[in-house]
């Protein structure tokens, strides 16, 4: 199997994890072991971290709160930022860390039950730690897309339902 | 009162109509019998319109459309298929093919012309021959040719009357590319008997592990043909209803004159947005077919498995299965199934009679749509085999 068809069965999967290996096999003309092997080396190879599923927790019910954390630190020799990052992932709480490009250095979105939460979060623990010289907190107040999602009604097929 | 027009009369009312009345009316009816894209526009489309509004672009154009319009058409026919068209005089934007087909009917009839098609066919072919005054002639094909073209046929269809063949591929409602040596054999008998050729290339951009043959390319043809092009079905461009009509320019003077005084022009919010697609749509263009593509595939596969035996076609995006195995008449099939399982087809038959004994699936639908829908019908099926 070559790069191109790897690249779209990881599409497909991108898109719905939970297409099964005999509709991937019908959708792309392959066969349906060909595939399982395909998914099986994808999964070995790291390239497939894991399956997880889109949630929309406000529609459940769910409070929770987003913050967006730019962080002012300083670079140690050997290790550049990335001691500090890894202190700061380990968090649970985190979501992600990024390293940017401007003003600060790390960027990072933490999620939590309530403000208060997240207060405490960036008083306690992350303002602390050696080298962080500076926190910028933006609280999320509302979510309109994410990770290709969009977090609004959809849109109802418009389209006459028979039309030759 | 006295009577109406003979002419109009004489075409029969829409063989969707009832279906498509019980259909409206279903909830949780999942519906494979539409005609266009379940993709909307493309937001950077959509966006370039809107700012052609903002700006001030509500007035009428010239008559054969934008020129910047005709003139990247122009460019993109170049490049894609290799024919020239000047965007001065041989090219005109109108309002989707549907009236690029109505005028070029018009430009070419005479009383008693008759026009030549393959059935199964789209269903306004025949009406807008009649509405110009000319003949239809249905050539049927058959599903175990995949429904290719037959020239034999075409030949014994040709009279002295004849005036035009009017052809479709990709095709509605087969999904069948005819193939490149059996369009060159048509345009071989087109010069041979001095026939217009009227070529629809609709789906031109919705094509499967083939190429798509410009027939206006072929050797000979590009002095007889009126080229129909548009961008609804390629970049999901149907409430635009933007199309465009290449012909030799003595053919777009005859064919402007009828659209100069009854359409005037296309809107031209419509027609910006047609620029923006030619000149930034091609990712999303591919994106869709390849989408279209996985779900070809599949449906295919899954037809075959439930009994309703179909070839993979090539273009478009429909399946055609032959519904043999339920021992149905198309529209008692379509009927049944939309009652029993609320699954929405088209019977074949309002495609031509050549088209009884299938139906017309489109799988412009979510992939999950097309999934439950298939579980249906195999459901229906399966009680029809026993």
């Amino acid at each position: 199997m070559n790069q191109e068809q790897h690249k779209a069965i990881l599409e497909i999967l991108e898109q719905d994890a939970r297409t099964t290996p005999e509709q991937i096999a019908a959708m792309l003309g392959l066969e349906v072991e060909q595939v399982k092997q395909a998914i099986h080396q994808l999964e070995s190879a790291g390239i497939i971290r894991r399956y997880k599923t889109v949630i929309d927790w406000d529609r459940f019910g769910e409070e929770r709160v987003f913050a967006f954390i730019d962080v002012k630190v300083s670079p140690a020799r050997e290790v550049g930022f990335d001691d500090v990052a890894e202190r700061i992932y380990r968090f649970p709480q985190v979501h992600a860390v990024y390293l940017v490009s401007g003003d600060h250095d790390l960027r990072v979105i933490v999620s939590g039950r309530t403000m208060k939460e997240i207060a405490a979060f960036v008083a306690e623990r992350l303002a602390p730690l050696d080298r962080v010289q500076a926190t910028y907190t933006q609280f999320v107040l509302k979510r309109y897309k994410e990770d290709g999602e969009v977090y609004a009604e959809t849109e109802p097929d418009r389209r006459l339902v028979m039309t030759p | 009162m006295k009577p109406l027009s003979r002419t109009v009369g004489a075409v029969p009312p829409s063989g969707i109509r009832r279906f498509f009345d019980v259909a409206a009316q279903m909830e949780d009816c999942i519906s494979l019998g539409v005609g266009e894209p379940d993709f909307v526009t493309p937001w950077h489309i959509r966006e370039a319109a809107i700012w052609a509004i903002e700006k001030g672009f509500t007035t009428y154009t010239s008559n054969y459309g934008l020129f910047t319009l005709r003139q990247r058409i122009s460019a993109h026919l170049k490049r894609r298929y290799g024919v020239e068209y000047s965007p001065e005089d041989e090219m005109l934007i109108t309002i989707g093919v549907s009236e690029g087909l109505d005028i070029a009917m018009r430009a070419l009839l005479n009383p008693g012309d008759e026009v030549i098609f393959f059935e199964p066919s789209y269903v306004s072919y025949p009406p807008c021959v009649m509405f110009a005054g000319g003949t239809p002639v249905p050539v049927p094909t058959d599903y175990r040719q995949g429904f290719q073209p037959d020239v034999d046929r075409l030949r014994d269809a040709i009279t002295p009357r004849t005036k035009a063949i009017l052809l479709c591929y990709p095709n509605n409602p087969t999904g069948t590319v005819a193939s490149h040596e059996v369009l060159k054999e048509i345009v071989r008998l087109a010069v041979e008997h001095d026939l217009y050729l009227v070529s629809d290339e609709i789906y031109d951009r919705l094509v499967y592990d083939v190429e798509h043959t410009c027939v206006a390319s072929l050797p000979g043809a590009r002095e007889r043909t009126i080229l129909l092009g548009g961008f609804s079905k390629s970049y999901a461009m149907t409430g635009w209803r933007i199309g465009y009509a290449c012909a030799p320019a003595q053919i777009i003077e005859m064919m402007i004159k009828v659209h100069q005084y009854t359409m005037l022009c296309a809107p031209i919010a419509a027609q910006k947005a047609a620029e923006e697609a030619l000149e930034h749509g091609e990712a999303e263009v591919e994106r869709m077919r390849r989408e279209y593509d996985r779900r070809r595939r599949l449906i295919v596969e899954r037809l075959n498995e439930i009994g309703l035996e179909c070839l993979p076609p090539q273009g478009a995006f429909y399946v055609f299965p032959s519904i043999r195995c339920t021992g149905l008449r198309s529209e008692d099939f379509t009927e049944q199934l939309l009652w029993e399982e609320r699954v929405a087809v088209v019977p074949g038959n309002v495609f031509g009679s050549s088209g009884e004994g299938h139906v017309r699936l489109s799988y412009a639908t979510s992939l999950p749509r097309i999934e439950e829908a298939l579980h249906r019908i195999e459901r229906f099926v399966r009680k029809r085999r026993g």
